[in-house]
Order: structure tokens, then sequence, then C-alpha cells
């Protein structure tokens, strides 16, 4: 099963259960543009799989309206830059509604915002917003990288009854993958993806699989790395990461986002907090992403790119107090 | 109409469309989405073609000088062309390469030629709208009778941004032709299905914003009335709308089969292709000939040139950023 079907199956499943999640966006009718959609409106209607105008902030605020009054949307905004046409509804209304209310009304909805860098696409389709998301209180935030965990974190975001923004990454659609529906996912738990002794990458959605890549190049020069998919980005799974970095003493965090006042700076300043490692951040330039292949692949992050940071790191002399 | 002008709206015409046929040969397998799979293509990522849109504005920018500006949309390929820019160095651009108009940074979707007054192909449906507003400020600022054509889709009327900048125009009665290119489709979706009402003119017109609705195949009809609208936006009469009715030939992008839509009605639409409207009432077969041979010439010269063209230097990622704070990349 590739990861657009493994989050179909796992929000069919959910409609199935539950007759209050409904999908609203553009071209779910069709499918969703890159097949996520795929058959649910003909499984079930209009009325639950809404094809809606190009009207970004009316898609997430009538969101906000359909979960106060009871019930469980699943809103699309086809890739993460759109949704910026829909900031105000997430940021000040979704996000905020429960507690400014007192408890009164929650905004249990899963927005999906496909997220990071889309080949030949350029700057207005090839952005990593996740920072921004992490920021807000109020909000949750995954990023799914496996087809397993697209369909058990979508699932477990679906049940968990606050405003998650779920960022699928825009060139994993087609990944294949073992799927296990009966398999659960906890939000804010990471998993290890490859144990290693030396260095622990920290890094989540499409970077987890360039790290494993990575780590295949550390090891052919003596050095063995431990990814970490953090799964979701907030909450963040810290002690997953404070143990890596008490076994390796060695943290590189990389991501596919602009690195200044990327998420990765929120682990950094953790691992400066909490303990003696040697910490080292890999994100890409804060240029906007080209178009032309060479400036594209100017903010790339690649196995090589990490290996070489990692091995750096690895001969970096130990922090001591 | 005289013979030249009707010539000349033809050629227009058939040099956009040799742009896009050329364009679409050189996109398969440049972008993954619509069930297509990623391959090697000179012109990657999503080419939105305006085949099948060239009247609407080869008949509105024939009224346009370098001096009134314009802004497009992600299908802004005829909207610059006809603006006056050189097909070659749009050429490269499509194929990312450094002679580009935009450097290789921007591609089919944000192709820009200022030096025409083309002031970019956009991303993000209905941002143009807000741009045009303010550009016609500026063109006002500065004196004289220029205007903004503001070009945009059936499916961008849909968006706050069509509501907001009709308002403000009609306030400030700003120097704006707005220019609903209305092929009936929004990427997958008929937008009839998601359009409450009679669409982008009764809109604009419940704003106090007059216009015309045209059948957008026919150029001549599309020149005639854009010429009306626009003597009435230079003599100081605020903004118009013109609602131009087409088609969408191809798919939403180039790599979409666009299988959604129904078979028969959709052979009998592109029957309606506008180059052959023109050509039916123009009657000068050799002519009209040459004029094809010309523009496939001129789109084969471009695709050379973009084949040879260099490939922007890395370091260009780093340029035209900002000025304040550069430098420092990584932090
Ligand atoms: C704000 C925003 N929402 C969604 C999209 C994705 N998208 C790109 S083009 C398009 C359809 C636009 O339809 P229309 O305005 O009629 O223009 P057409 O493509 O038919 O020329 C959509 C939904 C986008 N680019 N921007």
């Amino acid at each position: 099963m590739n990861y657009a079907q493994a989050g179909c199956s796992a929000l069919e499943a959910a409609m199935r259960s539950d007759a209050s999640v409904v999908v609203l966006g553009e071209d779910v009718g069709r499918g969703g543009i890159f097949g996520q959609y795929h058959g649910l409106q003909q499984a079930f209607g209009e009325q639950r799989v809404i094809d809606t105008p190009i009207s970004e902030s009316t898609i997430l605020g009538a969101a906000v309206g359909m979960a106060l009054a009871g019930l469980r949307p699943v809103v699309e905004m086809r890739v993460v830059d759109f949704a910026l046409c829909a900031i105000d509804e997430l940021v000040n209304q979704a996000a905020k509604a429960r507690y400014m209310f007192g408890g009164q009304g929650r905004v249990g909805m899963v927005a999906r915002l496909p997220n990071g860098l889309w080949s030949g696409s350029a700057a207005q389709h090839s952005q990593s917003l996740e920072a921004w998301f992490a920021h807000i209180p109020g909000l949750v935030v995954v990023a799914p990288a496996t087809p397993q965990d697209n369909h058990g974190l979508l699932r477990a975001a679906l049940a968990c009854g606050d405003p998650v923004v779920y960022l699928e990454h825009k060139e994993l659609w087609g990944l294949q993958g073992e799927v296990e529906p009966a398999q659960l996912a906890r939000l804010g738990e990471a998993e290890i993806a490859r144990p290693g002794r030396d260095v622990t990458v920290v890094t989540w959605s499409r970077t987890r699989h360039t790290a494993l890549q990575a780590a295949a190049l550390a090891e052919k020069q003596g050095v063995s790395l431990e990814v970490i998919d953090l799964r979701t980005i907030w909450p963040w799974d810290r002690d997953a990461v404070l143990a890596s970095a008490a076994r390796t003493g060695r943290v590189l965090i990389t991501h596919e986002a602009v690195q200044v006042a990327g998420f990765g700076a929120e682990i950094a300043a953790t691992l400066a907090e909490e303990t003696d490692a040697r910490v080292r951040r890999l994100g890409a330039p804060r240029v906007p992403v080209g178009y032309s292949q060479p400036l594209e692949d100017e903010s790339r992050i690649t196995p090589q790119g990490i290996a070489a940071a990692c091995v750096e790191l690895r001969h970096a002399r130990p922090a001591h107090r | 109409m005289n013979d030249e002008r009707a010539l000349a709206l033809y050629r227009t015409m058939a040099r956009i469309r040799a742009f896009e046929d050329a364009a679409e040969q050189a996109s398969k397998g440049g972008v993954a989405a619509f069930g297509a799979s990623l391959s090697q293509a000179e012109v990657r990522g999503p080419l939105h073609l305006s085949t099948g849109q060239e009247a609407v504005p080869a008949g509105v920018c024939a009224h346009l000088g370098i001096t009134d500006l314009l802004t497009s949309t992600h299908r802004g390929h005829g909207h610059t062309i006809a603006k006056g820019a050189a097909p070659d160095r749009m050429m490269c651009e499509l194929f990312g390469r450094a002679s580009g108009y935009n450097g290789g940074k921007g591609g089919s979707m944000h192709i820009a030629d200022f030096s025409v007054g083309m002031l970019g192909a956009n991303g993000v449906v209905a941002a143009g709208i807000p741009i045009a507003v303010g550009a016609a400020h500026a063109l006002r600022a500065r004196g004289g009778s220029n205007v903004v054509a503001c070009f945009f889709g059936d499916g961008a009327i849909n968006r706050g941004p069509f509501l907001e900048g009709l308002n403000w125009a009609a306030v400030h009665a700003l120097p704006i032709l707005f220019v609903c290119e209305d092929n009936r489709w929004a990427a997958t979706t008929a937008s009839e299905s998601n359009t409450a009402g009679a669409g982008a003119l009764a809109r604009a017109q419940a704003i106090g914003v007059p216009g015309a609705q045209v059948d957008g195949n026919d150029v001549f009809a599309v020149w005639d009335a854009a010429g009306n609208l626009l003597a009435e936006i230079r003599q100081g009469g605020g903004p118009r709308l013109l609602h131009a009715i087409t088609y969408r030939v191809k798919g939403h992008v180039s790599v979409d089969a666009a299988a959604y839509r129904d078979a028969a009605q959709h052979e009998r639409e592109i029957e309606r292709d506008p180059l052959v409207l023109a050509a039916q009432r123009i009657a000068k077969p050799d002519q009209l000939e040459a004029i094809g041979r010309e523009a496939r010439g001129e789109v084969a010269a471009a695709l050379a040139a973009a084949h040879a063209a260099p490939w922007p230097e890395p370091r260009a990622a780093y340029t035209d950023v900002q000025d304040t704070g550069a430098g420092r990349w990584r932090g």
C-alpha cells in the first residue's frame, strides 16, 4: 500500500466508525489530486465528502464551525503553502477557541497541509512550515514519514479531539510500505528508525528516509548513526531524544525546513539545557526554493550532507562542563 | 475590423498556441500528481497550459502598451506573450536556465517580464487581484491614462480577494480591467458546481463595477468588448470587468488527462478552437498558413535557445533574497 492509500484507508475506517467525520476541500470528490481521497465520495456521499470552492479561509473557518457544533472535520488544503490563505482561521480561531471560551467548545479537526519541497514547483509550493504551527499553543503538529505512520497517525489525529495540523509530505504519496491497520500510533511518540552508537540523528517526514540513506554512507566511514523519526512535532518525544543523546553524546537535527528558527532550534535548545551532548543542525538555507534544478538543489537535504555533518560531529571533541 | 488588425490578432494567438504545444511536449513526466509519476523532463513541475484560451489575452492585450501593467495567474503564458514578452526567454525560464526571465528562479508559474509591464504569473489563486489594485494606485499616482489588466480564472472569484479587490477598485475608481477567463473548470471540479449565481460579471455589477460578457473564443468579440471597456477606464471611469467565456482544452496541468470530463461534451467544445474560428472569418489561407509557420519557427528557435542556454550557478540561489540580513544563510 502506498502512503496516499494508507491515509485514505485510515480515513475510510474512521468515517465508517464515526458518522461525525466529514471531509471538506477542493477536488476531494474526485479523490484529491494525489489520490488520497480516492473513492470516499462514492462511499460516503457528497454531504460527508464535500467538494468546496477555492475558498481556503472558508474551508478552514467552516471546519471550526463544524467542530464547535459537533462534527469532526478533516480539512484538505492541498499544500501547506495555500493554508496561508486560511491562517487566521487556523491560528486565531481553531487553535484558540477552546481556551478563549473557557473550555466550552472544542475544535476536534484534522487539517491536512502537505508540507515540504515539491520538485520543480518553486517558491510558493515548496515550503516546510512545521515550526510555525509548533509555535502556536493549542495545535498538535504531526508529520508522518511512512505509509504505516500515515495510517496510524491519521487515526490517532482524528481520535484526539484537538485541532491537528497534519503534514503529509508533498512527495511521499507514492511511497510503498506494509500497513498493519490494527497497529495504533500514539501522538508524541518517536520511533527509532535505526539504532546506532555514535551519533543520534533527529528528524521527521521525508528526511527520515534521507537520514537512513546517510546512515549507510556514514557506516562506511566507521560512524554509526541512530535515526530517530519524531513523527509528531508537537508534542515531540523529548524522552526518546534525551535518552538517545545520553547514549551517543552527539546529536544532529535535520529537517527540510529553513534552518533559521526551524523546529530543530527548539530541540537543540532543549539538548543544551538538559544534556552535555554536542549538537548540530542541518536545515535548508534561508532562501526561497528556486525552480531550476541547481537552485532547488541548494535547498535540498541530501544523504551526503547528513553523513558529512555526522562524521564531522563524531570527531568533534566532546563537550565538557 | 481591418485585415491587418485581424491578422495581428490571429498572429498573437498562433504564437501562444505554438508556445503551449512546445511547452506541453517538453513537460511530459515533469511532475508527480494526477496519477502521473516523475521522470526526466525539460520543463519540471506543474505546467498549466492556456491552449484554447488564446483569444482572451490576444484580444485584451492588443489594446495595451508596455506602460500598461498586467497581473496574471498560474496559467500565464498567453498573457505574457500577448503583453510582449519574448518566447525564447520564456522558454529558457521554463527550462530553468540562467537566461530565462527570472534567471531560473520562478519557472512557468512565476514567469514575469517587468520590461513590458508583465508583473508576474502567480502560484496562488486570486493573489494577483490585490496586487493589481495596488499597481493601479501606483499608475494613478504617476499620472496619465495607463491601466492595469488583471487576469484570473473563474475559480478565483470564490476567494475573498475577488470581492475585496473589486470593492476597493470601485471605491477608489481605479484604472483596472478585471478579466475573468472563465474556462469553466477549476482543477478537477466543474466551476458551475461550486459557484452560486450568475458568475463573475453579476458579482461585479452588484458592487458597482460595470462590464461585459463575451464569447472568449471569438477573438474579434473579445477585442471589441475589451476596447470599449478600456476606453471607459482610460477616460477615468473606474474599474470594469470583462467576463470571457472560454474552455480549458487541456487538463489542469499538462500531465492531467482530465478523464473526469464528459467525452462527448469535450469533443463539442474543442471544435470551437479560437484559431479555427478566427481563420474562418479572415479567409486569407495563404497568409494564415504563413503566420502559423512563422509562429512554429519562432518557438523552434526558442526551444533551441533554451536547450543551449546555461544553467544558473548554484550561488544564484542566494541572490535577490533580501539586502538586509543577507549572507547568514543558516544562522
Ligand atoms: C489559494 C489557492 N488554492 C488552491 C490552489 C490550487 N489550484 C491551482 S489552480 C486551481 C484552479 C484554479 O481555477 P481557475 O481560477 O478557474 O483557473 P484555471 O486553472 O481554470 O485557469 C487550484 C485549485 C492554488 N494555487 N491557490
